[in-house]
C-alpha cells in the first residue's frame, strides 16, 4: 500500500488534536525510557551516527496521531511524541507506517526496498537518514523486542499481535 | 580448475557480516570507513577493531574476509591504501579485492602470501587484460564487468591463468566500471577516488502536492517519480531526462533495475565462474539475508544435481524490476 492516499492527506481536526496531545502525554514517560535504556544498551551506535548526533529528526508513523521527534544526541537524548501541528523544524524527515518503521529498526525489512515501493518516504538531510539507518542495522537483535521486554509477557504479546497484523495487513505484498 | 560455485556476500557493518556468514556466505567482503573503498557511505563500514572481530568470527565459522580495496588512490597519495593494505593483512583477511595497479603492485610485494583479487572497477573484460594483471601482479580472481554473455565467459575463462568471479544479483551499472565520472561532474566528488557514488550529502528527496517524488543530486533533478511509480537509487546513470527529441523524459543511459542471474546459475557454473557475487554492501541486514538464503539454496541444490528452487527476490530489487543483461543477450540496452 502506497503511504500517498493514507493519514498525510487527513485534515487534522480540534478533536483530533486534542486527541493527539493528551496521547502525546501519556505516551512520553514510555519513549523517555526506551530511548535511555537503548542508548544505554548500544552505545556504538553514535559512532556511526557522527556529526548527525546532534540532528534532529521526524519520524512519522503515519496511521498514529503524533509523530516522533528524534535528537540522537548522548549528552541530551530527545525522544518525544509531538502533535503534527506542532512538530518542530527538523533536520530530516521519515514517514512510513508504524509497523514497517519499526520492521526497519529492527531491520526485518530493507529500507531501500521500501524506498523503491515508495512505503518509506525521506525527505530533508539525506545523509543523516543513511547515518541513522545504518547505525540501528549494526544493532545485533531486536529494538522492538527489547522494548516489549520491559513490559514483560504482556508487552511480548503486544508487540506478536502487532506483528500479526502487520504481516496479514501486507500479505500478498511480500516475495521473501 | 573446477568450479566451487563460492558465495561472496556483502557486508556494510560487523552486524551484516555475522548474518552473511550465519546466512551461509562461503565468503564476505567488506571496507573500511574511508576513501579505499566503493562504498565509502556514511555511518558504513569497519573500523580496524570491527575488522579484526569479524575476520575471528567469520574464520570461526569456515568463511572467508574479502577486504574491498578497490578505489583509485590520487597521484602521489598511496599512504591511505597503503596502510588499508598492511592493517587487512595484519588482521588475517583472506584477500584483498583491488582495481589500481599502484595497490596492486604494492601488495604483490608487501603481502604476497594474502590473495588479489581484480576488482570490476578494474574493467578488465579481454583475456589480454586479465592475463597481463595476474602475470604482473599475481592475481587470483578477477571480477568480471557485467558486459559480457555466458558464451564470452565460456571463450574468456579457457584464455585466462586465473578463477573468475561474476555478479549475480543486486545494483546492475554497465557503464565502463572504474571509469565513470558522471558524480564528478555534478558533486565534484569522485565515485572511483572518493568511493562514493551519488554521496548522501548531495542527495535531496522532494515531495509534490500531488504525491510525487523528484529526486535530486547537488540540485539537479534526475528523476520524478508519479505517486504510484516505483522509485531507483538517486544515480546520474539512473535519472530520466529530458531532451528535444524526447520531451516526456526517458531514460538516457539505464534504468532503475536490479540484476538476478538466479535462473543462469546453471549455466554460469557450467561455463567455469568460480564464485558468484551479491551486490549490495549499502543494504540492510534484512537484504543480505533474504539474498544470501536463496542464493545459497540454490547453488547447494544446483552442486548436488537438484533443480534450483530459486527464492523471489523481486521486492529487493531497484524499481522493482530485474533483468538479466548482457549476461543473456548484448541485446539487452
Amino acid at each position: 500500500m502506497s503511504i500517498h492516499a493514507d493519514v498525510n492527506t487527513r485534515p487534522p481536526g480540534p478533536g483530533r488534536t486534542a486527541a493527539a496531545r493528551l496521547a502525546c502525554v501519556l505516551i512520553q514517560p514510555f519513549l523517555s525510557r526506551v530511548v535511555r535504556r537503548t542508548a544505554a544498551r548500544h552505545p556504538s551506535l553514535f559512532a556511526r551516527l557522527g556529526p548527525h548526533q546532534t540532528t534532529d529528526f521526524l519520524i512519522d508513523p503515519v496511521e498514529l496521531p503524533f509523530a516522533l521527534h528524534l535528537r540522537p544526541d548522548p549528552e541530551a537524548l530527545v525522544f518525544r511524541a509531538v502533535p503534527r501541528d506542532a512538530a518542530p523544524h527538523t533536520g530530516a524527515v521519515i514517514r512510513g507506517r508504524f509497523l514497517l518503521l519499526l520492521e526497519l529498526v529492527d531491520s526485518e525489512q530493507d529500507g531501500d526496498a521500501a524506498f523503491f515501493s515508495r512505503d518509506l518516504e525521506v525527505s530533508g538531510d539525506t545523509e543523516a537518514v543513511v547515518r541513522l539507518r545504518n547505525a540501528l542495522d549494526d544493532i545485533d537483535g531486536s529494538l522492538a523486542e527489547e522494548t516489549a521486554a520491559m513490559f514483560g509477557a504482556p508487552g511480548r504479546a503486544m508487540l506478536a499481535r502487532l506483528r500479526r497484523a502487520y504481516l496479514n495487513d501486507t500479505k500478498g505484498q511480500e516475495c521473501i | 580448475m573446477m568450479s566451487l560455485a563460492e558465495l561472496i556476500c556483502p557486508a556494510g557493518t560487523p552486524a551484516a557480516l555475522r548474518v552473511a556468514v550465519d546466512a551461509g556466505a562461503d565468503a564476505v567482503y567488506c571496507g573500511f570507513q574511508d576513501a579505499t573503498n566503493a562504498r565509502n557511505f556514511p555511518g558504513l563500514n569497519f573500523t580496524p577493531d570491527e575488522l579484526a572481530a569479524s575476520v575471528v568470527y567469520a574464520h570461526a565459522h569456515g568463511t572467508k574476509v574479502l577486504l574491498a580495496l578497490n578505489t583509485y588512490p590520487p597521484a602521489g597519495k598511496l599512504d591511505l591504501w597503503r596502510h588499508a593494505a598492511d592493517t587487512g593483512a595484519r588482521l588475517g583477511v583472506d584477500a584483498f579485492i583491488v582495481a589500481d595497479m599502484g595497490v596492486a603492485d604494492y601488495i604483490a610485494h608487501t603481502h604476497p602470501q594474502v590473495r588479489l583479487h581484480l576488482s570490476v572497477q578494474a574493467a578488465a573484460s579481454s583475456p589480454e587484460a586479465i592475463r597481463y594483471y595476474c602475470e604482473s601482479f599475481g592475481v587470483k580472481r578477477v571480477v568480471l564487468p557485467r558486459i559480457l554473455t555466458i558464451p564470452e565467459i565460456r571463450q574468456i575463462r579457457k584464455e585466462i591463468p586465473c578463477e573468475i568471479e561474476t555478479f549475480i544479483f543486486g545494483n546492475h551499472g554497465l557503464m565502463v566500471e572504474g571509469r565513470c565520472s558522471l558524480t564528478n561532474y555534478l558533486t565534484g566528488q569522485s565515485t572511483n577516488m572518493d568511493g562514493v557514488c551519488s554521496p548522501a550529502s548531495d542527495v535531496e528527496y522532494v515531495r509534490d502536492a500531488d504525491g510525487s517524488m523528484s529526486s535530486q543530486l547537488a540540485g539537479f533533478t534526475i528523476d520524478r517519480f508519479g505517486p504510484d511509480e516505483k522509485a531507483g537509487y538517486p544515480t546520474i546513470c539512473k535519472g530520466r531526462y529530458t531532451a528535444p527529441h524526447r520531451p516526456e523524459g526517458y531514460y538516457a543511459f539505464e534504468e532503475p533495475v536490479s540484476l538476478n542471474l538466479s535462473r543462469l546459475l546453471p549455466e554460469l557454473i557450467e561455463a567455469g565462474v568460480h564464485a558468484f557475487k551479491i551486490e549490495g554492501r549499502q543494504r540492510s541486514k534484512s537484504y543480505v539475508r533474504g539474498v544470501v538464503r536463496a542464493f545459497r539454496a540454490a547453488v547447494d541444490d544446483i552442486k548436488a544435481g537438484r533443480k534450483a528452487n530459486i527464492a523471489d527476490l523481486l521486492a529487493l530489487t531497484e524499481g522493482q524490476k530485474q533483468t538479466q543483461g548482457a549476461f543473456e543477450t548484448k541485446k539487452w540496452r
